[in-house]
């Protein structure tokens, strides 16, 4: 009996237009699934359950009428700071967890514009802080993967940890995160997925509830890179209520997936070299260069020689808007507000906020108040500024050479839901992929090798501003030549 | 200057004022809400006013244009290339938690308004700067002694902050400035100027120095006076408090201030409001605000003549005195009123009876010329009439009442009462006559000397004539019949 959820979106569009499966069988399968399996994993934080049904029926109708739209009948997951009408919204935090959007955002509606189902909303870091899913108000989310000798339950990365999970065990066909300072790559490298930020301005963030603005961009998870353009092709377009939304061609982002990458010249940059990174990083690192050449490609070192600031840049930048961006969380208006008879208008915000938000949260907003406070905006902040341009011109410079970098997504592969890594270490998760967030470019991570723990590991890859076509185009050359796959990964779960 | 003297000494008062403008767009700044007045509480809030979460502004255009039309309109420089800045604070009535505002890259700089000082000279007070921001809701907590409430319907409405130069020297310079900027902002109709409603609120940066020198003293900010009354009651008051202070040997401490309505004093707000670090940084939901000259230059082009420009005028082209040239374009709307009288009749006879005759009537029945029910055209025609002496100007002053009371034009008034002058010579003789006739012991007396009499016959000429003779002709054969 064949395992219709284990399908890509290209398979399954294929077998619907085919009327091999319907889309509420299909829908069905992975509600089944999530009922089964989520108790443990946790990626789900709601599942419209009824919803779902019922879109699917809809999506039947048009496909039997042969009105199929592009995404018909796909059912997804969505990261739960995407607002969704009528249906609660929560960031994963306690201070929305009554949460109901009386509106839908642009990227969610224009993926239902698309045909594509919701079956519910996904797990996640508090307010997309983190990169683990442990600071989650409603509990840490499960990689479905394990390690080879030990199956304590690993993190599945974060902060869109639930969206990494449920697309790896099945519980959707694909899903949408956001990516902040890398949340939807280093997720995809730990669960063996293709995850891709786009360039910023590719997607509106209208309804994508905010953690730093000039930094957040709506991202695509997928199992494969074909599956990853066509969620792209649905989500992308210049929303007119964003003023940060780049008013931009609508491309098709599968246009170049055949074609071969012969000539293109990719860049190593020589400082993501680091001392102390596992071997087996440099290994599967080394082997996507080689297969590159392989193919035609020319591999030639580069420099971008800001690297060693783009992490402490990155939280200054990120946490210096979020302190911002979370000042309207006080309880005036809708979320949780904790007051009590005789409070002024102070106790109320510190009840609130003090119940309401979770450590990491806390943390965050007083380093961004710090950062911006009188007397420490310039030796921080603006200063923080300054060096984001120069990593900007960086990468300017080295697209000069090359037309797209390849580094390792992340130092490290999942670790242990228990292990408790220091804040810093913690920080030290994003150093591959912060770069991409702070100069807009478009970045997308793809499974290329394992560790001695069997554990996957993602290889990435960089390319100039709104050129996602390229970035496919070399990454399904990789894929394939690749060849990953997950069956001889280990699962927690069967 | 004005000083302010007390026993031991006299002090130079030194006064800055921030004024803050409603830009009298239909929405507000960064969302589509209407920003009419007097709606019902929280009728004109959207996700967006309410910051609900994921929601991101967008720039109402119209806004910035009435923005830089003011800019223009002084003299300022526009910056084509400025920031909005979000300035961090936590209160009820800010949903953000942060207001969107202008800070270190301001929309105009520079710029400067003429005023006139206590002895009616001209006096240039220079602007430092005008950016546009983010209005606030409203907290009510005089409703109910144990809650407050909030009304949103006025947050987000976009504003002009005007910052002026400490260089006013008196409460009457600061009145004086600021019933020129409304003025100036009504004739470029970029803010309606109603203190009443609140569209134009005015904080004042009171501090003194002893007369001669030159350091500036510590200065108090008084907020949120939202009358030209206020604003000198405000002044007088504070200026007083700070000089017995100095005279007293205290410090004067640097504090926010409100003026009570019931005391008319200042009085200190609680001290934790002056403590405040607003974190300023640019706000990334919005681009910077990149304008191109041409759009600057179309806006230029599109100003209307200003009032001082109009003034002069009225006084070079025209004659008119400057007291009255003062009079009609004090308002916008005597302005466009007296502009459709200019140049189509007598220029005395057009203010006479704009500014006499017709502002007496409406002061009376405390009407604004706005809502005058004599119009234009129509005043146009009642002044035409006394031109063309079809009716003389007493009568014309009980046409006017006529037009007064009914809106009717002039000439059907005239018409059906019958009012028009009398110029026939022959009935004219006649009616003097008939007057002489039946005062034969007076002519008598005139004859013998009493010429004060004259003016007697003249009236009784009138009378006889219901007012209608034409008294320049009943006065020229009055004279040559006696």
């Amino acid at each position: 009996m064949e395992d219709i959820t284990n399908y890509t979106i290209e398979e399954l569009k294929n077998k619907l237009s085919k009327k091999e499966i319907s889309a509420t069988e299909l829908t069905k399968a992975y509600l089944d699934n999530i009922k089964k399996n989520n108790p443990e994993l946790n990626a789900y934080i709601s599942v419209t359950e009824d919803k779902a049904l019922q879109s699917a029926t809809n999506s039947d109708k048009r496909i039997n009428n042969g009105e199929a739209r592009p995404l018909e009948g796909i059912p997804l997951g969505i990261k739960d700071n995407f607002c969704t009408k009528d249906i609660k919204t929560t960031c994963a935090s306690h201070i929305l967890d009554n949460f109901i959007p009386p509106y839908e955002s642009t990227v969610t509606r224009n993926l239902w514009n698309n045909g594509a189902i919701l079956l519910g909303k996904l797990n996640m870091d508090e307010f997309a802080m983190g990169s683990s899913n442990t600071t989650s108000f409603y509990g840490p989310t499960k990689n479905p993967i394990i390690a080879k000798d030990n199956n304590s339950p690993l993190v599945p990365g974060g902060s869109s940890g639930g969206s990494a999970s449920a697309v790896c065990a099945n519980l959707c066909a694909a899903a949408i995160g956001s990516d902040t300072g890398g949340s939807i790559r280093q997720p995809a490298s730990f669960t063996a997925l293709t995850g891709i930020k786009p360039t910023y301005g590719r997607c509106s963030r209208l309804g994508l509830i905010a953690f730093a603005s000039s930094l957040d961009q709506a991202a695509p998870i997928t199992k494969t890179v074909t599956d990853n353009a066509l969620m792209l092709n649905a989500m992308a377009g210049y929303d007119p209520n964003d003023s940060t939304s780049k008013k931009i061609d609508v491309e098709d982002f599968t246009k170049n997936l055949n074609k071969n990458i012969k000539g293109l010249k990719i860049g190593i940059p020589k400082e993501y070299q680091l001392e102390g990174i596992d071997t087996e990083i440099t290994k599967t690192w080394k082997n996507a260069a080689n297969i590159l050449k392989s193919l035609g490609a020319e591999v030639i070192d580069i420099s971008l020689p800001h690297t060693e600031y783009a992490a402490p840049t990155y939280y200054i930048i990120s946490t210096a808007e979020a302190s911002s961006n979370l000042s309207r969380y006080d309880g005036v208006r809708y979320g949780l507000r904790v007051t009590e008879e005789g409070d002024s208008l102070n106790d109320l915000y510190i009840r609130t906020r003090s119940e309401g938000f979770g450590d990491e949260v806390k943390r965050r907003i007083m380093v961004g108040t710090y950062v911006l406070s009188s007397g420490y905006y310039d030796a921080y902040y603006k200063k923080a500024q300054k060096l984001r341009r120069l990593i900007t011109e960086d990468f300017n410079s080295a697209f000069n050479k090359v037309d797209a970098i390849l580094t390792p997504t992340t130092p490290n592969a999942a670790f242990a839901v228990n292990e408790k890594p220091t804040n810093l270490e913690m920080y030290h998760n994003d150093i591959f992929t912060v770069s991409a967030n702070l100069t807009g470019l478009p970045a997308i991570s793809i499974p290329a090798g394992v560790n001695k723990k069997n554990l996957p590991l993602g290889i990435q890859l960089i390319s100039p501003l709104f050129s996602e076509t390229l970035l496919y185009q070399i990454a399904r050359n990789l894929e394939k030549e690749l060849e990953f796959s997950n069956l001889e990964l280990n699962k927690l779960i069967s | 200057m004005a000083t302010i003297k007390t026993e031991k000494n006299e002090y130079e008062i030194v006064i800055g004022l921030e004024v803050h403008a409603q830009i009298n767009t239909k929405s507000k700044l960064f969302s589509y809400s209407s920003t009419e007045f007097g709606a019902n509480p929280n009728s004109q809030v959207s996700f967006i006013d309410a910051a609900l979460p994921g929601m991101l502004p967008i720039l109402n255009k119209e806004a910035i244009k009435k923005a830089v039309k003011a800019g223009l309109a002084i003299g300022a420089k526009i910056n084509l290339f400025s920031i909005f800045d979000r300035k961090n604070y936590f209160y009820a009535d800010l949903p953000q938690g942060y207001q969107i505002s202008q800070f270190s890259d301001p929309l105009v700089l520079g710029g400067v308004i003429t005023i006139t000082d206590e002895n009616d000279h001209p006096k240039n007070i220079n602007i430092t700067r005008i950016h546009v921001e983010q209005d606030a809701g409203k907290s009510i907590h005089d409703q109910n002694p144990a809650k407050s409430f909030i009304d949103l319907n006025r947050s987000g409405i976009p504003l002009m902050e005007i910052v002026t130069e400490p260089e006013l020297r008196s409460s009457h310079e600061a009145a004086s400035f600021v019933k020129k900027l409304r003025n100036i902002l009504r004739y470029i109709d970029s803010c309606d100027g109603d203190m009443e409603k609140g569209s134009l609120r005015c904080d004042a940066n009171v501090s003194l120095r002893p007369v001669g020198t030159t350091e500036f003293g510590t200065r108090c900010e008084i907020k949120n006076l939202n009358s030209i009354k206020h604003i000198q009651l405000a002044i007088a008051y504070e200026t007083e408090r700070q000089a017995q202070m100095l005279d007293n040997g205290e410090t004067i401490r640097q504090q926010t201030r409100l003026f009570d309505l019931a005391t008319l004093e200042t009085r200190a707000m609680r001290d934790k409001e002056d403590a405040h670090d607003y974190r300023y940084f640019p706000d990334p939901d919005l681009l910077p605000l990149s304008l191109e000259q041409t759009f600057v230059d179309e806006i230029r082009n599109s100003l209307p003549e200003l009032p001082d420009k109009k003034k002069e005028r009225y006084i070079t082209e025209y004659s008119i005195t400057e007291y009255d040239a003062e009079v009609i374009i004090a308002d916008k709307s005597s302005a466009i009123f007296f502009e459709n009288l200019l140049g189509k009749c007598d220029t005395k006879l057009a203010v006479t009876w704009l500014t006499s005759e017709l502002f007496s009537r409406l002061k009376k029945a405390d009407i604004k010329i706005s809502d005058s029910p004599v119009s234009s055209e129509n005043l146009l025609e009642l002044i035409t009439l006394i031109e063309k002496n079809v009716i003389s100007g007493k009568i014309a002053k009980d046409v006017l009442d006529k037009m007064f009371q009914t809106g009717n034009d002039a000439k059907s008034i005239v018409k059906s009462e019958g009012l028009e002058q009398i110029t026939d010579d022959t009935l004219i003789q006649e009616s003097i006559n008939k007057v002489l006739k039946n005062n034969s012991e007076k002519v008598a007396e005139y004859k013998g000397g009493k010429e004060k009499l004259f003016g007697f016959f003249v009236g009784q000429v009138m009378k006889e004539t219901k007012g209608k003779a034409n008294p320049a002709i009943v006065n020229k054969f009055l004279k040559d019949t006696l």
